[in-house]
């Protein structure tokens, strides 16, 4: 099973690498949604993959059953669900501020920091 | 967003999502659910109040300001932590007190209070980003 | 003796630091009778280290120190011998005199507090620096002072020249100062100690190492560029934008020696081989000549005096490395000599600056009557600075003609050089006392009367001292010169040199000497005007070249940031994975670490395989989705198969919480993306996508190997143990995944909700700024 999740993860990784090499900021905002859940699903992995019995301890037993799941790559998880959520929020509206305020969403015309022309810093005391 | 039936499931649905949040919440510790994902919920309930009725309204509703709410949640986490030090076992040790109420026994722990800091944070910085977003909609 | 306790050394090594810290808040209060208080810092200093003086002069070494980082052999510890306790005292009670001139110098100066404070700092730093025992504290101290000195010579920073000689002196003694890391980091390896009081009695260890010439090098690029030695001068000179206290404390008694002190600290383990005996003679010859040319040239009594300094510090280094005892004699009492008479000198061209509002030589004339005390003083030590009879500079000046005069040749050559250093220092020596004292009074800008008792106290302590200790040569020999000999040379040395003249060479080279400086002070004018055209002939020195340096840095650097920050987001990103799938795919195809082949597994069910298909369709429809709602909706998509999978396999926490994330996150798209006129369309050329396609698709490879080589790896259930087995028994919870996310890593979620609050913020941040913008100027949108 481990394999053809590692199959599924490598397809996550190079789509959302591929939007992410794009010039343009909402296909980057889309591939940082989607390399979430890569690197999401590369940690669940890493962690070992068994069907259906949550890592939960049944009521009058002190551990786990045999067959539950990995609670620490879970844990790791679920965290990281919320972060990445919040990155992609601010992301989403630096985006939309940035289209708003310089009128374009391609990443080569956002020079405000940057610009094109700069010239190097005057020689001086 | 002015349809009929959103506007009118939308108190219900609001209130049912809330209440199940601080369901999820509080048995978090035994079973699947937990800060996160009740925070998650209640965000979600009043993004969608929000959606039906508009910002203003959801303001009104949660009358403190939902970044409030947040920092609220982290100051209750961080003293959660805190108490662990002020009894003299390292930071974020988790403490257990067994009160009885109403010939119940209530098992009351450090860590459920860290747990409902969790929970704040999350509503609170959630709903304050949905809400900048609709409310800027509202304006332009 | 109670004052050698360790606990008192220490709190004496921090005197000056302390009072830095209070002289701003002392100023404030006392105004300038501040200086005589912080005054005591030093002068308590000086009074405990005089306490060592039997003791070392006894040949004993006094050492002490606290353990700092053991395992590392780091501490820190302190070592005085006759060498470092000579320049302690120096520092002390030279120090003690600068601080109370400063008192009178900068009266009234807003910026006094800040001044005193630098002062002091850099006087504990440089107190540090000559008692330090181990390798790493002579480090810190050494650039401590750099820095210090970066402070105080910028400290009338609102002028542009003032500041480039800081930057200049920073770049110079700063980059030697890395070399001397080197060097020291050379040293520790080669002899495996790090405290100087160990590496000066081992003997021949060092000089027989393959590595002795590389660690020679570093080390002099450090001594050479702190102690202005030719072709580092330059940024001497440019010092004297500092207050004249500055100048006379820094640049001429203590900091740029602290060069010569590391060498004759590490000449009983470096010197005495060809290396150090042909650079060190010939560095120091070259900086000797250059310096009194160059000094003669000047009519600025500062820059005089600057010049003279390069001189005396090239003929120290010439006689540290000239490689016999009697060499290193005469470096003693020159330095000590030295000390004394250029820091009096210092000061009275600063009195005469402050009290007649200029210092150019040509326009000073007749202050004899004005200025009695001041002009007393400058010429007891123009006398001592002349090597005239009676004085200390004389005894030096003997001592140094007596160790040079031999028959071969290079001593007939080293002899020429000194002949005629000491000869422009004689006339620059005698310039500077009487051109401005006596002759007919020359109308100065300001009203020339004689400073207050702050202003010559200094001056007259200093020249006095230089007559006491050679009509007491005696005492001065027992206590301070002989020891430090004996430090420098790592054997027994008495020197016996005193006042009475000698008849035989030397005595006849110093009247040499003599007459040679006394034809040149009587020619000044025309020596100068000759050197002026000289060295017009010569073209632009070092100092030009820094300019160019500075603006060739500039450059460089600006090239250097448009290659590797070229301002273009897909260029970083493109790199970035670029990178990453070299890093990725390296280990399985160039070192053989494939995973085997995996085996297909043995049961699929109906619904896994489904829900794996619509995650790969939602990827797909992601990729190609011409308009925002289809982007959107794609995105859900795979979104809710990841969350099924996590549920599908034992995750019912992540997949409540994937759930809800997804959804909020297609919510808020749609709210976002409405109001952008965007598609998410694909504007790349054709051979972009392509290339584009390779490096994502080598990447995802990359990821899909490892994670098939890792999970094919035996699993090490050591943290799940731990946590299955004290999940309900020590932290009550049955949801093992909750418990770890509020209990066993607490401290981490703590951080993590930190973060989302954080990022709460940012994102109002963001929307606010917007708001109060169209507030603020009133266009709507």
């Amino acid at each position: 099973m481990e394999a053809l999740f590692s199959i599924l993860i490598g397809l996550f990784f190079a789509a959302a690498i591929y939007l992410l090499l794009s010039k343009h900021t909402v296909r980057i905002l889309l591939g940082v949604a989607l390399l979430g859940n890569a690197v999401n699903l590369l940690l669940f992995t890493t962690g070992r993959l068994t069907r259906e019995v949550p890592p939960i301890i049944p009521a009058g037993m002190e551990t786990l059953p045999s067959g539950a799941a990995n609670p620490l790559p879970q844990a790791l998880i679920l965290t990281a669900i919320v972060i990445s959520f919040s990155f992609f929020a601010f992301l989403l509206v630096l985006t939309y501020r940035a289209y708003q305020e310089l009128g374009t969403d391609d990443t080569d015309e956002m020079r405000l920091a940057e610009p094109r022309d700069e010239q190097l810093p005057p020689v001086g005391y | 967003m002015n349809t009929l039936i959103l506007r009118t499931v939308a108190p219900f649905l609001t209130a049912l999502m809330l209440l199940f949040s601080v369901f999820v919440l509080l048995r978090g510790h035994n079973e699947p659910g937990g800060g996160f994902i009740g925070g998650l919920i209640a965000a979600s309930a009043l993004a969608i109040y929000g959606i039906a009725f508009g910002v203003s309204a959801v303001r009104r509703a949660i009358r403190f300001h939902p970044m409030a709410i947040a920092g609220s949640g982290l100051l209750l986490a961080t003293l959660s932590g805190l108490i662990s030090i002020l009894s003299g076992v390292p930071f974020m040790t988790g403490l257990w007190v067994y009160p009885v109420i109403f010939e119940v026994e209530v098992p009351l722990s450090t860590v459920m209070s860290f747990d409902i800091g969790v929970y704040l944070v999350v509503v609170g910085a959630i709903t304050s980003i949905a809400l900048a977003l609709e409310q800027n909609e509202g304006e332009s | 003796m109670a004052a050698n306790a360790p606990a008192l050394t220490f709190f004496a090594l921090f005197l000056p630091f302390i009072a830095a810290v209070f002289a701003p808040v002392l100023t404030r209060l006392l105004g300038d009778r501040a200086a005589f208080v912080l005054s005591l810092a030093p002068a308590l200093a000086f009074a405990h280290f005089c306490t060592f003086l039997p003791e070392i002069a006894g040949g004993e070494v006094v050492t002490g120190g606290y353990a700092w980082a053991p395992s590392f052999n780091l501490s820190f510890s302190w070592f005085l011998d006759g060498l470092s306790l000579t320049f302690a005292l120096l520092i002390t009670g030279i120090g003690t005199l600068i601080v109370v001139y400063s008192g009178g110098y900068m009266k009234g100066h807003e910026g006094q507090g800040r001044f005193l404070a630098f002062m002091l700092a850099f006087m504990g730093a440089m107190l540090g620096l000559v008692v330090s025992d181990s390798f790493l504290m002579l480090f810190v101290y050494w650039e401590l002072t750099s820095i210090t000195s970066f402070l105080l010579i910028g400290f009338d920073h609102e002028r542009e020249a003032a500041r480039r000689a800081a930057l200049q002196a920073l770049v110079v003694t700063g980059g030697g100062g890395l070399c001397l890391l080197a060097g020291l980091v050379f040293l520790w390896n080669i002899t495996g100690v790090t405290q100087l009081s160990l590496l000066v009695h081992l003997g021949d260890g060092l000089r027989q190492s393959p590595f002795y010439l590389a660690t020679l090098l570093l080390v002099l690029g450090g001594a050479f560029t702190k102690s202005a030695q030719f072709p580092f001068h330059f940024w001497l000179p440019n010092a004297m934008e500092a207050p004249t206290p500055v100048s006379a404390y820094l640049h001429s008694a203590t900091m740029v020696k602290a060069g010569v002190y590391l060498l004759m600290r590490l000449n009983p383990v470096m010197g005495n081989t060809p290396a150090w005996e042909i650079l060190l003679p010939f560095f120091g010859g070259i900086t000797l000549i250059a310096g009194s040319f160059l000094a003669v040239r000047q009519t600025d009594l500062k820059l005089m005096l600057a010049y003279t300094t390069m001189a005396s510090l090239g003929l120290l280094t010439m006689l540290t490395g000239f490689g016999s005892a009697h060499a290193v004699e005469a470096a003693v009492l020159y330095l000590v000599a030295h000390s004394l008479f250029k820091g009096a000198l210092f000061m009275v061209a600063g009195t005469v600056d402050h009290e007649a509002g200029t210092r150019d030589v040509t326009k000073l004339g007749g202050l004899r009557a004005a200025m009695p005390i001041t002009f007393g003083a400058a010429l007891l030590a123009a006398l001592s600075m002349g090597g005239l009879p009676l004085f200390f500079g004389f005894l030096a000046k003997e001592e140094i003609y007596a160790a040079l005069a031999a028959g071969n040749p290079r001593a007939v050559f080293f002899t020429g050089l000194a002949v005629i250093g000491n000869a422009l220092m004689f006339a620059v020596a005698f310039a500077i006392a009487l051109k401005p004292f006596v002759g007919p009074h020359v109308e100065t800008p300001k009203h020339a009367h004689e400073g207050p008792v702050t202003l010559w106290l200094g001056p007259v302590v200093l020249s006095v001292l230089g007559l006491l200790a050679a009509l007491f040569s005696g005492i001065a020999h027992r206590y301070v010169s002989s020891p430090m000999a004996s430090a420098i040379t790592d054997q027994k040395i008495v020197i016996d040199m005193s006042t009475m003249p000698h008849l035989g060479l030397p005595l006849l080279l110093s009247v040499i000497t003599v007459l040679l400086g006394a034809l040149a002070f009587w020619r000044l004018t025309e020596l100068r005007a000759f050197m002026g055209r000289a060295l017009e002939s010569l073209g632009p020195g070092p100092d030009r070249g820094f300019d160019h340096f500075v603006s060739g840095l500039v450059r460089v650097s600006g090239v250097v940031t448009r290659l590797i920050q070229p301002g273009r987001l897909e260029i970083y990103i493109t790199a970035t994975f670029i990178l990453l799938a070299v890093t990725l795919l390296v280990p399985p195809f160039v070192f053989g670490e494939l995973p085997g082949f995996p085996t297909w597994p043995a049961t699929i069910l109906v619904q896994e395989a489904a829900f794996f298909a619509i995650a790969v369709i939602g990827l797909v429809a992601v990729l190609r989705a011409k308009d925002r709602l289809t982007a959107i909706v794609s995105l859900g998509i795979q979104g809710f198969a990841v969350a099924v999978i996590f549920l599908l396999f034992g995750a019912p926490d992540l997949s409540f919480t994937q759930f809800m994330v997804e959804t909020l996150s297609v919510v808020i798209l749609a709210l976002v993306m409405t109001r952008l006129r965007l598609s998410p369309r694909d504007h790349r050329p054709l051979a972009q996508k392509l290339f584009d396609a390779m490096v994502a698709i080598a990447c995802g490879l990359g990821f899909t190997l490892l994670l098939m080589k890792s999970t094919q790896a035996p699993f090490d259930t050591l943290l799940t143990d731990f946590f299955n087995a004290y999940s309900k028994t020590v932290a009550h919870g049955a949801n093992v995944v909750n418990v770890i996310i509020v209990d066993f890593r607490g401290t981490d979620t703590l951080g993590e909700i930190a973060v989302v609050m954080v990022t709460g913020l940012a994102v109002l941040a963001l929307i606010r700024v917007r708001a109060g913008k169209r507030a603020g100027s009133g266009e709507g949108q």
